[in-house]
């Protein structure tokens, strides 16, 4: 099925086209989606780096992650909102944007990854919830998230950049 | 005085026409600058949502704010060390941006804050309401930086 007729059918709206052409909401939900970064990946980072064993050490993981765990989801909805008002405000143009398919396909990928921890090596946690060092299922799972995520925030930063954007048909 | 001389010297640096004239590496560097923005704002946030109350309770003020210091520190060298070529290929730009002033000036007083009264009251957290005091000063301060770099690009 090809999405384009539907993409630019909602390129069209008034709602996209009020967004892209306004000189300070389209600012505010991207100074919104940008600043929440600091509230959802930091805390994720936090999180990933105690993981790692390289961060917070002292502080039992279950620990961190009941209680960051909560203003990371926090942050979450807030950057998944004003991407979702980002994406459309300019539609056709994001989907055909390389950097964009990345992202989107990242972003699936960490989701993956927190399943598979919080579904196998968490359920035990007990057991290695104050090793300085987790276990290297942990570790595994702290390192991927921080990689994806990393590569998330790059791809964002790198679809305003219209380098390999394909002529609209 | 009239800064515009310093800032096009700023603009002509080796440094700032590398990075003005190059195609990516703007972006690399911007990349860069944004990680440890999340970074560092992770470093203040658990520590300030600490002094409110919230957050990692169980942890003793002074120990969480010890353990995150590092990644604060090294978060904000980061986020200076990629900003400044950053500034450099687009000085003159930055002089005519009223947000890159408003930013300049708010860093200064964030980072002030944070090296002088901010890290003594974590030192010493005996008066909680001082502490939530310099929280609430605190994230003002940060999110003023953020949010006026942002604007950097549209004004």
């Amino acid at each position: 099925m090809d999405p384009l007729p539907f993409l630019k059918w909602l390129d069209g709206t008034a709602g996209s086209v009020a967004i892209r052409e306004s000189t300070l909401l389209y600012p505010f939900i991207e100074t919104t989606h940008v600043l929440t970064l600091c509230l959802f990946l930091g805390m994720i980072a936090l999180l990933d780096f105690r993981l790692l064993g390289v961060g917070l050490r002292g502080v039992p993981v279950s620990e961190v992650a009941r209680q960051l765990l909560p203003w990371a989801l926090a942050g979450f909805s807030l950057m998944a909102a004003s991407g979702v008002l980002l994406f459309y405000s300019g539609p056709v143009r994001a989907a055909g944007n390389i950097f964009f398919q990345i992202k989107m396909a990242m972003i699936a990928l960490t989701g993956i990854n927190a399943l598979v921890f919080h579904f196998t090596i968490y359920r035990r946690v007990a057991v290695w919830d104050c090793d300085p060092t987790p276990p290297l299922r942990a570790r595994l799972a702290g390192f991927w998230s921080i990689l994806l995520w990393s590569g998330v925030v790059i791809c964002g930063r790198m679809q305003a950049y219209n380098w390999f954007d394909k002529p609209t048909r | 005085m009239n800064l515009l001389p310093l800032f096009q010297w700023f603009e002509a640096t080796p440094i700032g026409t590398v990075v003005r004239e190059s195609l990516w590496m703007f972006p690399v560097i911007e990349c860069v600058h944004l990680l440890a923005l999340a970074m560092l704002g992770g470093a203040v946030l658990v520590v300030d949502l600490r002094l409110l109350g919230l957050g990692l309770r169980a942890q003793p003020i002074a120990e969480l704010a010890r353990k995150v210091n590092p990644w604060m520190v090294g978060s904000l060298a980061a986020i200076v060390a990629t900003g400044i070529p950053m500034f450099l290929s687009e000085s003159v730009k930055c002089y005519y941006s009223p947000p890159f002033w408003y930013k300049m000036g708010l860093l200064a007083l964030a980072a002030t804050f944070a090296f002088t009264v901010r890290r003594r009251v974590l030192a010493d957290c005996s008066r909680p309401v001082l502490g939530r005091m310099t929280a609430a000063v605190s994230l003002a301060l940060w999110f003023g930086v953020g949010f006026s770099g942002r604007w950097i690009a549209f004004y």
